[in-house]
């Protein structure tokens, strides 16, 4: 049974009622079917209250819980085989990012993901998820030998962020996401991104330059995680639930902005109520899009994943408002040009 | 919600330019440079030496402060003049607006803010120059404009002008000075990094040189994306270079970084950077890099500099 949170007691209290109704029913041989039926009624509209309508803050509840299944979680779900290979062959091996070789529905893939512990010592082992430089370039290495050998390329992000002390600073962590970025935007092959739980910031962006990317339902994708936004607007960490509803990252808000192409339906309550069941729609959505991208020429891939980017950002122009819209509007385009 | 300002009719609002764009040099919207104004005060203190300054005395001096040498931040527009031939500059894309797309808290207030603040419609600048008798195309954060953050904006007009380069066939030098992605445009923000970083992925296959200037301050998302990504990484002396700000390092896990970390110095120390350039000889260095990057000057050529 998950670690309840907050928000799903109300469910989980009502729950224990109707299994006690029940119990004592059996056992006394009194006819409650109507108390619990009533009951049972009850919980069913609750829930869909609770899971229907999830509240921003609520997600990354989700998206952070302890239970949520890790890479390691969805591995044999996904994967016919997996081969691990370790090391940036610069410094070290990070084990916030893990990657290798892997079989999926019979087609050699590169895998990259992000890992959290599921324990405080895994954990410590993990950092938290959050990559150090050496991370991110073995995670380049191993995606310049999936061009090198035409693989294409699985990423699955879940991080709070990128590592964020004196040592990733000392050894460069901007460059080593940039390059990420820079590399992955050249590639000839596929590239699926999938934010598996967090997406944080540019250490989860880092693995987020795909030809699709995918979002499970109740995971955020976000430019700063929402307790240092509320400190930033607010002066007040504690106001991270208002800043999760302003900073607009859950899957819905992104693949309305162009970010991500598709929501990966999760069991309800969250991936890790049913983590086999999560794991088996991500491999359907997962193959869907791949077949589809490996029917696509090199150039194609690249070409498409270079309009995907270039896509991404919302602003207004008055030159092209002129062109396209009427003649009327031009009197806007005289306050504009403060410049001169 | 925001998809409400697909309906609003006062202006057109473009959620992308169709790419591949293949922008002809004559297309490029250009708008002629202004002097900036001096700022109020007949003098300053400088911040680490102490010694007071004339501003007048500063301004001859580049901003920088004549007894230590201590670098004053500047704007993109007079680091603009210090660099560029006299009259060869020509600014793209000032006409670009900011949306408010997720209609974040105080973020119309703030763009106002920072409109006025800057003098400027956005915290970029970009166009095409000469320095040193050699074109180039140029990009500058504006510090003063919410620290310099990227949004949509500065994305955007950062690869136009990477675009236009490999059209134009010319090198590309960026001026950072920034706190990172933009966070009153969300996952947009975040987005700019990759689309910036893009472009600069097809300048390299163009086989164009990009310089990237760092200077005071140099954070977060724009670290992470195209100021780390020139073929010759360059400083200005004291400037705070890094991924995670002190502050945040701090609270996050209570590591107080050494005195000195982050500096450009450090970055230097580290492998991080090439060059330490004070801003007096930034012109002159720059003018030099280009002139031995220029198409003809590799081996093989009969070009001699
Ligand atoms: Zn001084």
């Amino acid at each position: 049974m998950a670690q309840p949170l907050e928000f799903e007691k109300p469910l989980l209290e009502l729950e224990q009622k109707i299994l006690e109704l029940q119990k004592f029913s059996a056992e006394k041989g009194i006819d409650l079917s109507v108390e619990i039926t009533t009951l049972e009624h009850k919980a069913v509209v609750l829930k869909k209250n609770i899971y229907g309508r999830l509240q921003p803050w609520q997600k990354v509840q989700i998206a952070r819980h302890s239970e949520r299944p890790n890479f390691y979680d969805y591995v044999q779900l996904l994967f016919e085989d997996f081969i691990e290979m370790r090391g940036d062959r610069l410094f070290a091996d990070d084990r916030a990012i893990v990657g290798g070789v892997a079989l999926f529905k019979g087609v050699p893939v590169t895998v990259i993901a992000q890992v959290k512990g599921k324990d405080t010592k895994e954990n410590l082992q993990r950092n938290f998820g959050m990559p150090h430089p050496e991370g991110y370039r073995k995670a380049l290495r191993l995606m310049e030998q999936a061009e090198k050998f035409h693989r294409p390329i699985l990423t699955f992000i879940d991080t709070p962020g990128a590592a964020c002390d004196l040592a990733a600073e000392e050894r460069g962590q901007g460059e080593a996401i940039a390059r990420c970025l820079v590399a992955m935007a050249g590639y000839h092959v596929p590239i699926i991104s999938t934010v598996m739980g967090e997406g944080g910031s540019g250490g989860a962006l880092a693995l987020g330059v795909g030809n699709v990317v995918l979002m499970l339902e109740h995971t955020f994708y976000s430019v700063i995680a929402p307790e240092s936004c509320a400190s930033i607007l607010w002066k007040d960490p504690s106001k991270a639930q208002e800043a999760a509803t302003a900073l607009k990252f859950t899957a819905e808000d992104c693949l309305r902005l162009g970010v991500a192409d598709e929501i990966v339906k999760e069991p309800l309550g969250g991936a890790h109520k049913d983590a086999h069941r999560a794991g088996e729609e991500l491999a359907r959505v997962l193959e869907k899009h791949l077949s589809r991208l490996r029917g696509e020429a090199p150039e194609v891939l690249r070409q498409k994943r270079y309009d995907k980017l270039r896509a991404i950002g919302i602003f207004q122009e008055k030159q092209r408002l002129d062109q396209s819209v009427s003649e009327t509007l031009t009197n806007l385009d005289e306050d504009v040009k403060i410049t001169e | 919600m925001f998809k409400d300002i697909f309906r609003k009719t006062k202006y057109v609002t473009i959620s992308s330019v169709p790419a591949p764009r293949r922008l002809a040099p004559e297309a490029a919207p250009e708008t002629v440079m202004i002097r900036k104004e001096l700022p109020d005060g007949l003098w300053v203190k400088c911040p680490k030496c102490g010694e007071v300054l004339f501003t007048k005395d500063l301004e001859k001096n580049a901003k920088v402060c004549t007894k230590c040498s201590y670098h004053f931040r500047i704007s993109a527009r007079e680091r603009l003049e210090l660099l560029v031939d006299e009259g060869t500059f020509a600014e793209w894309d000032n006409d670009l607006q900011t949306v408010d797309v997720l209609e974040f808290p105080g973020y119309s207030e703030k763009l106002a803010e920072a409109r006025e603040k800057a003098q400027m419609p956005e915290g970029a600048l970009t166009g095409r120059g000469v320095i040193e008798g050699v074109p180039v195309v140029l990009c500058f954060n504006e510090g003063a404009f919410m620290m310099g953050s990227m949004g949509s904006v500065v994305g955007e007009k950062f690869t136009r002008a990477i675009e236009r380069a490999i059209d134009l066939r010319l090198p590309v030098i960026i001026f950072s000075t920034s706190g990172g992605a933009r966070m009153q445009e969300g996952i947009l923000s975040l987005y700019q990094m990759a689309k910036t970083s893009a472009a600069l992925t097809r300048l390299a296959e163009a086989g164009l040189l990009y310089i990237s200037v760092l200077t005071d301050p140099t954070f977060g998302g724009v670290t992470a994306s195209y100021a780390s990504l020139g073929d010759i990484l360059i400083a200005e002396p004291g400037a705070l270079i890094g991924f995670t700000g002190p502050r945040v390092i701090k609270q996050t896990i209570r590591q107080e970084l050494p005195p000195g970390a982050q500096t450009a110095e450090f970055n230097q120390e580290h492998g991080l950077i090439d060059l330490v350039v004070e801003r007096s000889q930034m012109r002159s260095l720059l003018g030099r890099l280009l002139r031995y990057h220029q198409e003809g000057a590799g081996y093989g050529s009969a070009v001699r500099i």
